[in-house]
């Protein structure tokens, strides 16, 4: 059911930057499953109260993701699917990057990368503080993770043993300008997360069973945060961006997203 | 004018503290600088609400931002360029932009960071948060006018930079006085020249007024605690009733208190203005009084400043 969900998560995501014609799709289709996983089973939430004050919060610090976010939320009921064909047209409340002031479901303003991490780990703080159940959970990006202020974040939450705080990395090795490794390698990530006090899994990405997994084991890791590094190819499902350094930010035509739809419907079919 | 018993960050601890105690959202959050900000009393009273991220201003302020969107009021503290281009993107997005209300506070602004020198001292703090829509900007003139206006920057629903001088004031206001955010107050009423002053600078300003006088110069001094949102009106009908303005403030004159009352008076009311300030440069050590000097920030500048607006009225 979680494998479906990811699939209309990316065939919606592939549409609505589609319909636009440009759009950071490789960044966004490297993200349906864990977001499935994420919004279709592990978090306490209500699209008909999107502000419930005791429920999990999300936020997407890689916030070029958005529009995969918005299928997400889309598919769960916060707002109606016709909203995804209006992706960063005018007057949308739907922007290319996360906006907490406008999109229901989205807890954090995010785009300036780096900066969303701080403020899930500000949550997770204000969390222990309330001593609330809520859970944190965020998304960072392999490339996002050059910026200082990740590991300023990393750092504080090692430090405070935020066990409420549950962070992915989108691992898809490739960032705009190039290979991850060829630009300011990342490499051991794992030990990095480890060095800083975290509790660190690597799973494969587009697998919703292992994120399950993962996820299911990070919620008993009451005495430090948990960083869930997700093995993912970016553009994954886009038959024109799979695996491309391209993909990052690209035009698409209609027949190229119309085909794209097609192929991932034979998959399921 | 006589100078306060207590450093001002004492009066700003107290009420930091008094609005803990009322109301539990109340949160601070350090940088390794809560020895220069006094906060050691506030740790004492409220341990857990007291954050130290170390040595990490972006930190400070995304987790500050985090902690705001959980429903927090958060203050954050550091050196006013550690709390303004230091962080300027942080600020800008994860707090303002965002709509996120933490209160921001600055110690330590332009030549009061004396002996820390030029990495530290900040004259363009101002500039930087005045160019971010929603933040309001407050810089206290002595303890009793930062006790009046504290439970406002509380209650502000926006973010609030708190441009603190930490050592001793200068006594201006009496205890009990009013002051409104975003309400510019009369110190003293004159008609010849208006005199715009905010932070250390009011105190030179009254003093300025005095020198003015034996010239037979009439001078009302304003009092601009709130830099943004700018009391407009009450600098209008000031300029409009002398016909002339000097600014006096202890920052550059590019897009701080100076730059407001250009902007203000060039599109309502032009007058002759000039300006007192820093002229574009950057701060070095020296201790206030020196760099006061140095910088043309004392009381003898503003009259000066005072007389060549009052003739250029009459020319």
């Amino acid at each position: 059911m979680l494998r479906k969900k990811a699939h209309e998560i990316r065939k919606y995501t592939l549409t609505s930057i589609g319909k636009l014609g440009v759009g950071h799709i490789g960044g966004s289709l490297s993200l349906p499953e864990v977001l499935a996983v994420l919004y279709f089973d592990v978090m306490n939430i209500d699209p008909a109260d999107p502000k419930k004050p005791d429920r999990d919060r999300f936020v997407l610090s890689k916030g070029h993701g958005g529009p995969a976010l918005y299928a997400t939320l889309a598919l769960r009921g916060y707002f109606g699917l016709d909203w995804l064909d209006t992706l960063n047209r005018p007057n949308t409340n739907l922007p290319s990057h996360c906006d907490m002031n406008r999109t229901p479901g989205v807890d954090m303003t995010t785009g300036s990368l780096g900066q969303g991490f701080s403020a899930a780990v500000g949550m997770a703080v204000a969390g222990k503080l309330n001593r609330s159940p809520v859970r944190v959970y965020t998304i960072i990006g392999d490339g996002e993770s050059q910026e200082g202020q990740i590991w300023e974040a990393a750092m504080l939450a090692g430090s405070r043993r935020l066990g409420n705080l549950i962070a992915f990395t989108d691992y898809n090795k490739m960032q705009l300008d190039g290979y991850i490794e060829e630009v300011n390698g990342l490499y051991p990530l794992d030990k990095k997360w480890e060095a800083f006090g975290w509790h660190v899994q690597s799973v494969d990405g587009h697998d919703v069973a292992a994120i399950s997994h993962a996820i299911d084991n990070a919620q008993k890791i009451t005495d430090r945060p948990s960083m869930i590094l997700l093995d993912t190819v970016k553009g994954k499902g886009g038959y024109f961006c799979e695996n491309q350094v391209a993909s990052h930010n690209m035009n698409i035509t209609g027949e190229m997203w119309q085909k794209a739809v097609a192929l991932l419907d034979e998959e399921d079919a | 004018m006589e100078l306060e018993n207590r450093w001002l960050r004492e009066t700003y601890v107290d009420e930091l503290i008094a609005a803990a105690e009322r109301d539990e959202r109340v949160v601070i959050l350090e940088a390794d600088l809560s020895k220069a900000a006094g906060t050691g009393r506030f740790k004492e009273r409220f341990p857990e609400r007291t954050i130290n991220v170390g040595i990490a201003e972006a930190g400070m302020i995304g987790t500050a931002a985090g902690m705001a969107a959980m429903g927090k009021i958060p203050f954050t503290h550091t050196f006013t360029p550690f709390s303004t281009r230091r962080v300027c993107d942080q600020v800008t997005l994860s707090v303002a932009y965002a709509g996120l209300g933490v209160k921001i506070m600055g110690s330590d602004p332009g030549v009061t960071a004396e002996l820390n020198g030029g990495t530290h001292m900040s004259m363009e703090d101002v500039a930087i948060m005045r160019n971010i829509p929603g933040m309001t900007i407050f810089e206290p003139t002595d303890s009793a006018q930062l006790r009046a206006a504290f439970p406002q920057i509380v209650e502000c629903a926006g973010p609030v930079y708190i441009r603190l001088l930490r050592r001793n004031a200068v006594k201006i206001f009496e205890e009990g006085c009013a002051c409104t955010l975003g309400k510019g107050i009369v110190l003293r009423e004159g008609r010849d020249v208006t005199i715009a002053a905010s932070g250390i600078m009011t105190a030179e300003a009254l003093d300025a007024a005095e020198l003015l006088r034996a010239d037979g110069i009439d001078a009302e001094v304003l009092n601009f605690h709130t830099i943004k949102p700018f009391d407009e009106a009450l600098l209008i009908a000031s300029a409009g009733k002398t016909g002339a303005v000097v600014s006096a403030e202890n920052h550059s004159i590019l897009n701080g208190l100076g730059g407001a009352v250009a902007e203000c008076l060039s599109e309502n009311r032009p007058v002759p203005l000039r300006r007192v300030g820093v002229r574009d440069h950057f701060g070095e050590v020296g201790l206030t009084e020196f760099l006061k000097e140095k910088y043309g920030l004392t009381a003898k500048d503003i009259a000066a400043a005072a007389r060549s607006a009052v003739a250029a009225k009459k020319g």
